[in-house]
Parts: structure tokens; C-alpha cells; sequence
């Protein structure tokens, strides 16, 4: 029975909590990804770097309000900084959709202009990052780390196997469920929310029922910077952050997007929970796991890793390929030309 | 006649020479010579995006691989690692294709059957499983072999320049199943499984160490030129060196330099003109019709799938002989160098700025960004001690502008590559439309 016990909280602690933190982060991503692509129309290269930036801007504003010795302990600073930062990040998205997006809209170009404009704000960006807070990572957590320590739980229950949960789990994990419900009832159930959708189902017939093209694409962008700054903070307390981690998530959000269908935000979600544990699931080293199960004559010797933990990435890849193959609209995505 | 093209190639050269004059010969010369290969780079992207209207993001991946060409071919091969491991990788590759061959085998026999699906799935398991369990300890038996020097395969200690050729097959040899999968899709979902691809290309070199040492790198591969501590100890070098007054030393760089570079040059000459008889030929005509009106082509019975095909092996196996040569002038293989930003997004941006569609203005560009991505650390350098000035040099923005003066070049590019968009899409030299002469009759 201990066997047992053990097994589950191993498999808990080192593989549930984990990938339900990082489906939640990747999410935030995702969901953005899928946003611009379902009002917008083109896949945002800038987007991870998008979220590096918001992390930055959260992280400076954290730092000073250290400095002011604000806290609200045990919570991380960064949670009141995410709501400073949101303003500050929706400007600057606007400020380029403005300067940039908004005029190739006009002109009506192809996706291809979009992407190839999104990938010089890319480039801009990562170097405006690069200035101001240098390519080495920085630690801005504080407050409590552990929900739940080794020590604690196994005092607390016996098992060898201790079951841990750290602070920015269950912080991305139950932000994660807010934020979505919330923009959920917001794209089902407010006017503008069922503008959106009009929208990006049929740009045509939305702009003839007398929707508002203008305050669709700056909601968008609105909603787009909530959701970076929460995912990339989020991430960054989780992982720590480093300016240049973001870009190796571009590849997993964009993988998460187009499995559950490009446009489509439900499909994103799922699509995050789908990447997240296919990554972990198959770079996990079940050899513990099998140990604490299998009669002890039986326990494995090697690791019992499917894929090396090098691998990750290209896991996100392979799914994506994979969906792309089989079923090009993904999970929930409606079929186009 | 148009002269645009002429009076921005010479006012190219004219940048150039005053490198030269100010800052130093070896520092033009090293900017020629990276020119040169970008250039080779960009034509290969821009038959791709600019005569196929393909968007591939994945250059950095047909790089990689052409320079991986090089170690494999032209590194001294290792008899060690061979003998440890070297047959046990060999079975396992063919158990993988043994593998393969009998899935697709199933898949066509079972069609339509209820479990074929399931059948595919437990062959594919089984196969790979049986594949690992020979593969593992082989590559692991390859990888212990003088860890600290080779610890791979080795290549096969042929000349370095046939490794160019090779580069570019074994490019075209990746991208031809790549672009089955791909050539079809949608530009978004192409430009992502691109990007995508290139990555685990990447990922795959990194941890693979068997192949070319993974993070390891490979240094001291062979050259096509001669060493500059040869050339100091030649007598015409020397009497050279006196001529122009320059130190034995400089000099002897000097040569080497310009040795690579009429490599370089000679290369991209061969190209270049290859590619503009494609471009005057019926098939550059046709490809720029399925650019510019997808539907109208297929109407006229032209096999758009194909084509796009073609042309993304040709244009990946071009950016592969650039990747070759790159690996040849730093004379090693350094896979973490490969970043998307240098290796897909700057060629993208060479491309875009000259001129999608037309070759000489890819180059022009190619020349215009290397020089400028250069450069623009120079320029950061002036920005961080005019603020310094202005402001004062322990003011904050001074401080971080000094710190980051090398990183501004990524704002530079960016900003280029977006104003070019908003302002010039067509490019600095645009691409002669001979097709639209109407306004001429």
C-alpha cells in the first residue's frame, strides 16, 4: 500500500503539478497566439519576445516597488506589478498595431507581409531587451517558494516520496482558471465579446451587421497583453527568468495554437494540456515510478525515458506535424479554403 | 536603363574602400568575405520567397546541415569510434528503414481496413524499441572513444571544397521529404512547420554527439587555402609585404582573405548566373505566375505542388552550399552559433531589403545588412559617447547604451526590415515585372 502511495505522489508531484503549471503558462501564450490569428490573421512571431517584454516591464516595476518596500507576503511582488505592467504592455501592442499592423490592414496584404513586419518587431524588441535589462536572467521571486516542502510532507505522511508544490504552480494554475474563465464570458457572453467572434468568423458580414472594426483590433490587443503579461510572469517566477527562454517557447505555443485549431480559443487550451504532458509524459524517467509498482525483481535499470529531456521541443514539433497531417484545422478549428 | 542598380552597388564598394582606408583592410575583407557567403545564402531564400512566393522560415536548418556536410566529409575519420560503434549504427539505420518500409508496406495492403490504424501504430513501437536497443549502446560505445577530442565518427578525410557540393546535397537530400510534408500548406502553418523543422534539425545536432561531437564542436576542419604562418615564411609574400609596407603578419592575413574570397566569389558567380538563366527560362516564368496568381496557374494545367517542391530543394540545397562555406572560413563547427535570428530572419531581411524576385538586388542586399550588422556596434559605440556627452557618461541611459552599444544591432535590423515593409516593399532595387508592359504600347 505504501508502494502505491509512494508511486502516486511521486508521479504528483514531479509530473502532474509540473505539467498542469506549464500547460497553464503555455496557455496564456497560446491563447494569445490564437487571438491575433482569429481577429488579425497572421501568426505573431513577436510574440514570445512580446511576453519577454511584458516580463520585463513587470520585473522593473517589481523591482521598484521593492525598493518602496511594498510586499504583500507570502505572495510574489510581481503580482501586484502584472496589473501596473498591463497598461503599460497594451500601450506599447497598440502602439505598434498603430504605427505598423494598422496600415497593412488598409492595404489589405497578404499573411506573408504580416508575418515578415511581426518578425522586425521581434528583432526589435529582443534588442530593446537586450539594452535594458541585458541577456542575463534575473530573479525576481519572492515571497513564500513552497506551498508544500519535502520536509513538511513527509513528516506529515511517512512516504519516502515527498509530494512538493511551489508557490508559482499554484499561482499559474489557479490564475490560469480565472483568467480563462473570465475571457471565456467575456467572448460568449458581452456584446463586444460576440463582436469579436462576428469578427474573426466573417469579416465581411460583422463590418456589414456595424461592428467597429477599430475597437475590435484594440480589445484584441488589450486581451493579447493581459494574457502575455500573466503567462510570462507566471513562467518567469516558475522557471526564473531569462530574456531569451521565451523564444524556445515560440515553437510550443505556436504547436499548442494549431493542435487545437489556429483561431480558436478553446482549442488552444486544450491544445496547451495536449503539448505540455505529451512533452512530459515522454521525456519522464518512469524508472522510480515503475520501481515502487513492479514486484522488486522486476524494477527496471535504465531511466525508462522514452526521449531524451534534449528532445522536448522537438516533441511540440512532432504533434504539430503530426495534426498537420491528419486533421490541418486541428481539434476545434472550422474548415477554411 | 535603369542606373539605381549601379549607383547602390558602387556606392557599396565606395563603404567598403572606406573601411578599408579607415578602420582596416582585415576588417573589410572579413565583411567582404561573410558578404559573399550571405549572399549565396539569400539567393537560395530568395528563389524560394521571392520567385516561388513560398514562405520558409526554416534557412537556419538547411545552414546547419551544410555545414555539417563539411565535418562529414572533409574531418580525418576516427578507425576507434568505427570499430566501436560504427556497425551498430549502421543495423540500426537499417532496422529503421526495415521499420518504415514495412509500415508503409501494411498501410497500403490494409487500406481502408479497421485496424490498420492500431496495426501501424504497434509496428512502428516494436521496430523503434528493437531499433534503440541496438542503437543506444552503439552510439554510446562511439561517444567514449577520447571523449575529450573525438568521441564521434569522424568524417571522410576528403578535400574540403567537395564538401561545398555536399553541402548542398545533403541539404536538398533533407528538404525533399520536408517539402512533401510541407509544399502544400497554407503560409501560416508553413511558416510555422518550417520554423519548427529547422529547430529539431538543430536539436537533433546539438544532442547527437556521435555525429559531429554536439555542443563539443568540431574545430581545425581542413581548408581550402593556405595557412598565414606558410605564406609569412614565402618569398613573394615577403617582398609584397615590403612594397606595400604592411607588417609580414597583416599581410600574410591579408592574402589568405582574399584567397577565400575569390573562392567565395567564384562560387557565387556560378550560381548567380545559373540562376538567372532559370529566371529568363520558361520555368522562371511560370514560377512567378503561380506567385503571383495561384488559381490562374493551376487553370492552365500547371502542377503548383511540384513546382513549389522544385523550387524549395533548389533553394534549400543554395542556403546549404552557403552553410558549407561559413563552416569552411570559421574553419570548425559550432552548433550552438546557429540561432534563428542570424540564420533565418537576417537572410530573410537581405532578401526583402534588395528586392524579392531579383537576384541582384539579394545580393545588394545581403552586402548592405552584413555591412550594417557589422558596423552597427561601431555606431553604438558613437550613440553611447554622444549621449555620454550630452547627457552624463553615469546617467542610466549612458550606462545601459554603453553595456549594450553590440545589442542595438538587433534594433537596427528590426527597424530596417519594418520600414523597408511600411515604405519600399518592393524592395531597394525592385524586381523588373517584364510581364506588365501595357503602360508601354
Amino acid at each position: 500500500m505504501t508502494d502505491i502511495l509512494n508511486a502516486f505522489s511521486h508521479i504528483t508531484s514531479l509530473l502532474v503539478i509540473p505539467g498542469l503549471a506549464y500547460a497553464s503558462q503555455l496557455a496564456f501564450g497560446a491563447l494569445g497566439v490564437t487571438l491575433i490569428f482569429g481577429v488579425l490573421r497572421f501568426s505573431n512571431f513577436a510574440h514570445a519576445e512580446g511576453m519577454s517584454l511584458a516580463t520585463m516591464f513587470c520585473i522593473l516595476i517589481t523591482v521598484w516597488l521593492q525598493g518602496a518596500s511594498v510586499s504583500i507576503a507570502p505572495l510574489p511582488t510581481a503580482l501586484i506589478a502584472m496589473f501596473l505592467a498591463i497598461p503599460l504592455v497594451a500601450l506599447v501592442f497598440i502602439g505598434t498595431d498603430r504605427a505598423l499592423y494598422k496600415h497593412f490592414r488598409a492595404i489589405n496584404a497578404k499573411p506573408e507581409v504580416f508575418m515578415i513586419v511581426s518578425a522586425g518587431i521581434m528583432l526589435i524588441s529582443n534588442g530593446v531587451i537586450r539594452v535594458v535589462i541585458g541577456p542575463e536572467g534575473q530573479s525576481f521571486a519572492d515571497g513564500e517558494r513552497f506551498i508544500l516542502t519535502a520536509r513538511e510532507f513527509r513528516e506529515w505522511t511517512g512516504l519516502t516520496e515527498a509530494l512538493v508544490l511551489k508557490t508559482s504552480q499554484l499561482l499559474s494554475i489557479v490564475l490560469a482558471l480565472i483568467a480563462g474563465g473570465l475571457l471565456f464570458w467575456f467572448l460568449n457572453r458581452t456584446q463586444m465579446g460576440r463582436s469579436m467572434r462576428a469578427y474573426s468568423d466573417n469579416r465581411n458580414l460583422a463590418l456589414l451587421s456595424g461592428v467597429d472594426p477599430n475597437k475590435i483590433v484594440w480589445v484584441t490587443w488589450i486581451l493579447v497583453a493581459v494574457l502575455s503579461v500573466m503567462g510570462g510572469v507566471l513562467f518567469g517566477l516558475d522557471k526564473g527568468y531569462r530574456p531569451f527562454v521565451f523564444q524556445q517557447m515560440l515553437l510550443p505555443m505556436f504547436a499548442a495554437a494549431v493542435v487545437g485549431g489556429l483561431g480558436s480559443p478553446v482549442g488552444a487550451v486544450v491544445g496547451s494540456m495536449v503539448v505540455a504532458f505529451s512533452e512530459l509524459l515522454l521525456t519522464f524517467a518512469w524508472k522510480k515510478f515503475l520501481a515502487y509498482l513492479l514486484p522488486t525483481g522486476l524494477a527496471p535499470e535504465s531511466l525508462m525515458q522514452i526521449l531524451a529531456t534534449e528532445y522536448k521541443f522537438a516533441i511540440s514539433f512532432l504533434i504539430l506535424v503530426i495534426v498537420l497531417l491528419i486533421k490541418p484545422t486541428g481539434l476545434f478549428g472550422r474548415a477554411t479554403k | 536603363m535603369n542606373i539605381r542598380p549601379g549607383v547602390l552597388y558602387a556606392a557599396m564598394a565606395v563603404l567598403l574602400l572606406l573601411v578599408g582606408f579607415i578602420q582596416s583592410w582585415q576588417l573589410a575583407l572579413t565583411i567582404i568575405n561573410l558578404c559573399l557567403i550571405s549572399s549565396i545564402m539569400s539567393l537560395g531564400v530568395n528563389l524560394q520567397w521571392g520567385v516561388a512566393g513560398m514562405f520558409n522560415v526554416g534557412t537556419m536548418g538547411s545552414a546547419a546541415v551544410g555545414g555539417l556536410a563539411v565535418v562529414l566529409i572533409s574531418a580525418s575519420p576516427v578507425p576507434e569510434a568505427w570499430d566501436a560503434g560504427g556497425m551498430g549504427v549502421l543495423f540500426s539505420g537499417c532496422m529503421l528503414v526495415l521499420t518504415i518500409a514495412l509500415a508503409l508496406w501494411v498501410s497500403k495492403l490494409m487500406d481502408g481496413h479497421r485496424m490498420k490504424l492500431w496495426l501501424i501504430v504497434m509496428i512502428l513501437l516494436v521496430g523503434l524499441t528493437l531499433t534503440r536497443m541496438v542503437f543506444l549502446p552503439a552510439t554510446a560505445a562511439i561517444e567514449s572513444v577520447d571523449a575529450a577530442s573525438t568521441g564521434y565518427l569522424g568524417g571522410l578525410g576528403l578535400p574540403v571544397a567537395l564538401s561545398w557540393l555536399a553541402g548542398g546535397l545533403f541539404a536538398a537530400l533533407v528538404a525533399w521529404p520536408v517539402g512533401r510534408l510541407v509544399s502544400g500548406l497554407r503560409s501560416d502553418y508553413l511558416a510555422v512547420a518550417t520554423f519548427g523543422i529547422s529547430e529539431i534539425i538543430l536539436a537533433v545536432l546539438r544532442n547527437e554527439e556521435w555525429v559531429a561531437r554536439g555542443v563539443k564542436n568540431v574545430t581545425r576542419l581542413p581548408r581550402p587555402v593556405p595557412f598565414e604562418a606558410e605564406l609569412q615564411a614565402v618569398e613573394w609574400a615577403q617582398n609584397l609585404a615590403v612594397w606595400s609596407g604592411l607588417p609580414i603578419r597583416e599581410m600574410a592575413s591579408i592574402l589568405v582573405k582574399l584567397a577565400y574570397a575569390g573562392w567565395f566569389l567564384g562560387v557565387l558567380l556560378i550560381i548567380y548566373c545559373l540562376l538567372q538563366r532559370l529566371q529568363r527560362a520558361p520555368w522562371g516564368r511560370m514560377m512567378r505566375a503561380i506567385r503571383d496568381d495561384e488559381e490562374a496557374a493551376r487553370a492552365m494545367g500547371k502542377d503548383v505542388g511540384r513546382r513549389h517542391l522544385q523550387a524549395f530543394v533548389i533553394g534549400s540545397a543554395i542556403v546549404g552550399i552557403g552553410g558549407a562555406m561559413l563552416v569552411t572560413l570559421d574553419s570548425q563547427f559550432t552548433v550552438t552559433g546557429y540561432q534563428p535570428l542570424r540564420f533565418t530572419f537576417l537572410i530573410w531581411l537581405m532578401v526583402i531589403i534588395g528586392g524579392s524576385g531579383n537576384h541582384r538586388g539579394a545580393i545588394f542586399g545581403s552586402f548592405l545588412i552584413w555591412f550594417l550588422w557589422v558596423q552597427a556596434e561601431t555606431f553604438g559605440h558613437s550613440l553611447a559617447w554622444a549621449v555620454g556627452v550630452l547627457l552624463t557618461p553615469e546617467n542610466a541611459i549612458s550606462v545601459a547604451l554603453q553595456e549594450g552599444a553590440a545589442q542595438l544591432r538587433y534594433v537596427v535590423m528590426g527597424s530596417i526590415l519594418v520600414l523597408v515593409m511600411r515604405f519600399a516593399p518592393r524592395g531597394l532595387i525592385p524586381e523588373e515585372q517584364k510581364e506588365f508592359t501595357l503602360d508601354k504600347r
